[in-house]
């Protein structure tokens, strides 16, 4: 039996796999066009428009936005009372980063080097398991926990603890009848919204650390602190710094929790949300919208500085 | 001389599986050792045993005569050149070796001079400010020797080091690896599932079978004379003959083994068989028989006579070159 070195081509598919082969970049073009124009033009197309708000200015007496570029409004961030939010919010975020990296650590470390099996799995369940409520409930539910006839004051009555909470209410700045009006609260619910977007990217990050490195660091005569602070910490902080991503400009974004939770201190998310609905201040809410991308991008250069990435 | 590892009765169990199964063991100083067997004998979880990564379920291991059982592995004063390597990818090759001299407290500038000793030692003088990424396999199992040798360990452990490099570089490594061994008067003990690696390496050798030592022994005591027909299987290229085939040959009833090179051909013999294959090796032809269904490989050197595939043939050999050994 004789058979054509040629194959005939059966059908569409055939003809166009044919195209594709001859011109590879068809392919990619195809599969690449919408992503790109929504991510080009209505994502940042939109951010560019935010970005040109804030150089606009807001007329005092009309209240009608002036289309000319000025740097007035940024000037208005450094008020006082404007600066204040500034502070107030990078300082949240940043603990709230903190805590979560030092939260999630031995968790993410546990599953990655020791789960196994069903305990793994235990671990994505508990992980993402309150992703899937909402986000509402949880802060609502929060508000009840962290309340003072809530389960934490309960608990600390029953057992003759309650100096401890009210101790840390007293400290200046974290003041508040109770955990649910102080910036403590805010501070904890914070923690428990986004430590599963810290959790899951350190966990990768160590399980990408083969075991025979932990090895070979004692082998060679490191201790446990050592070989935590020259091998494991170096090489999960790819992990660490994409979480910290998370946990950071979540919180500087967030508008709801601190609504809610704590003493009604304006966080940025909330300026904004007032400013370009109440106050109708499109050019201010723009430039308080600007600030978190400027401080991500500072935060990523110097962890990038820093030698975060080298690991990758 | 001073026995560099013992081992007396050491277990490892794993729940059910005796990975380490009542093992005696003794390493002289100044040896080079080999583990050898197949994949899941045994002898990777022995030297981890020595170096700390795994703990006896039972028995007493003793480093120069110190019994090591709660001793952790960064306290023994033993090294190991890891089989992935186990380079940190985050350090350049400097920082590599030098890293068990800083986890002691040593100088940067000490370290690095002692670092820098270690990689002359091994070749790799101007490759300090590298990466190991940017290294190929050869060179980054060198810094993995240099790193394991700068804490002057007084056991060298090498958990399969050549497997992941190709022929002639593992040629290449073995001779350098045996010279660095004479030249540091170290005891080496070296891991390995390549019995050519294993015979023409080590001063003496220990053949692993399901968690056992089925054999201990110089390379010559292990190749002419396998105490078990494991051994002889493994360690390869000898035939084993069933008892019934060596009592036909001549022999008593019972396994025994016969080397190629201490077999030659014969046009008649009690036992005649079909030539069913032909390698040509250079030096020589491998001519293999089937005998009562057992195949028997003769070694004709170059030169002589080889017969085609298909016709029938018999075997000679001198009696002293029949070895007789265990059925297990």
């Amino acid at each position: 039996m004789t058979s054509s070195a040629i194959l005939p081509a059966k059908g569409l598919a055939d003809r166009l796999t044919a195209v594709f082969w001859r011109h590879p970049r068809v392919l990619l073009a195809i599969l690449l066009t919408p992503p790109l124009l929504w991510l080009g033009v209505v994502y940042l197309g939109s951010l560019a428009a935010l970005l040109l708000q804030s150089f606009y200015s807001i007329d005092e007496f009309s209240g009608v936005v002036k289309q000319e570029v000025t740097l007035k409004t940024y000037a208005e961030l450094l008020r006082p009372s404007n600066f204040d939010i500034l502070v107030r919010t990078v300082t949240m975020a940043a603990a709230v980063t903190f805590a979560c990296a030092v939260l999630a650590f031995p968790i993410a470390y546990y599953a990655a080097r020791y789960a196994k099996g069903h305990w793994k799995a235990a671990f994505y369940l508990g992980v993402m398991l309150p992703l899937w409520s909402s986000y509402l409930v949880k802060v609502y539910a929060w508000k009840l926990i962290l309340a003072k006839e809530g389960i934490i004051g309960w608990a600390a009555e029953r057992t003759h603890t309650s100096w401890i909470i009210e101790g840390l209410l007293s400290i200046p700045g974290l003041e508040g009848s109770s955990l649910s009006t102080s910036p403590l609260g805010t501070f904890m619910v914070f923690c428990y919204i986004w430590l599963p977007y810290m959790i899951l990217p350190m966990q990768a990050a160590l399980e990408r650390v083969p075991n025979s490195m932990l090895e070979a660091s004692a082998d060679l005569g490191a201790t446990r602190a050592q070989t935590f602070r020259t091998v494991i910490l170096p090489l999960a902080l790819p992990g660490v710094i994409a979480g910290s991503i998370f946990t950071f400009s979540l919180t500087l974004g967030d508008y709801i929790i601190p609504q809610i939770i704590g003493n009604s201190a304006n966080f940025i998310g909330m300026a904004v949300y007032q400013l370009q609905g109440t106050a109708g201040n499109i050019p201010l809410a723009a430039a308080f919208a600007v600030v978190p991308i400027l401080i991500m991008l500072v935060y990523l250069t110097i962890a990038r500085r820093m030698g975060a990435f080298d690991a990758l | 001389m001073t026995a560099a590892v013992e081992f007396r009765n050491v277990s490892r169990h794993f729940g059910n599986v005796k990975a380490v199964d009542d093992v005696d063991l003794t390493i002289a100083e100044g040896s080079f050792f080999a583990m050898l067997g197949p994949s899941g004998s045994g002898k990777t979880t022995c030297l981890r045993l020595i170096s700390g990564f795994e703990k006896p379920t039972g028995g007493a291991i003793r480093i120069f005569g110190e019994d090591v059982s709660s001793t952790p592995p960064h306290l023994r004063n033993v090294n190991t050149v890891f089989q992935d390597y186990a380079l940190f990818p985050h350090l350049n090759v400097r920082d590599n070796v030098a890293y068990g001299l800083m986890v002691k407290g040593m100088g940067r500038a000490a370290r690095h001079a002692k670092a820098e000793e270690m990689l002359a030692l091994v070749k790799l003088d101007a490759y300090g400010d590298r990466k190991p990424a940017q290294l190929s396999g050869g060179q980054r199992q060198r810094v993995a020797l240099a790193r394991a040798l700068v804490n002057e360990p007084r056991v060298l452990l090498l958990d399969e080091p050549l497997g992941a490099l190709d022929l002639k570089l593992r040629e290449a490594m073995q001779d350098e690896l045996k010279a660095l061994q004479h030249k540091l008067g170290l005891t080496f003990v070296f891991v390995t599932h390549d019995q050519h690696e294993a015979l023409s390496m080590a001063d003496s050798l220990a053949v692993f079978n399901e968690g056992r030592i089925a054999q201990i022994g110089t390379p010559q005591d292990i190749y002419d004379r396998p105490a078990t027909r494991f051994v002889a299987d493994f360690v390869g290229s000898s035939n084993v003959l069933p008892p019934d085939l060596t009592r036909a040959l001549g022999g008593p009833a019972e396994w025994a083994s016969l080397r190629p090179e201490a077999t030659r051909l014969a046009a008649s013999g009690p036992v005649m068989g079909p030539v069913t294959a032909l390698r040509y090796l250079g030096s020589g032809t491998r001519v293999v028989l089937e005998l009562q269904g057992t195949e028997v490989a003769a070694l004709v050197p170059a030169g002589q006579p080889v017969p085609a595939e298909g016709t029938t043939a018999a075997i000679a050999f001198d009696k002293g070159a029949l070895h007789l050994m265990g059925a297990v």
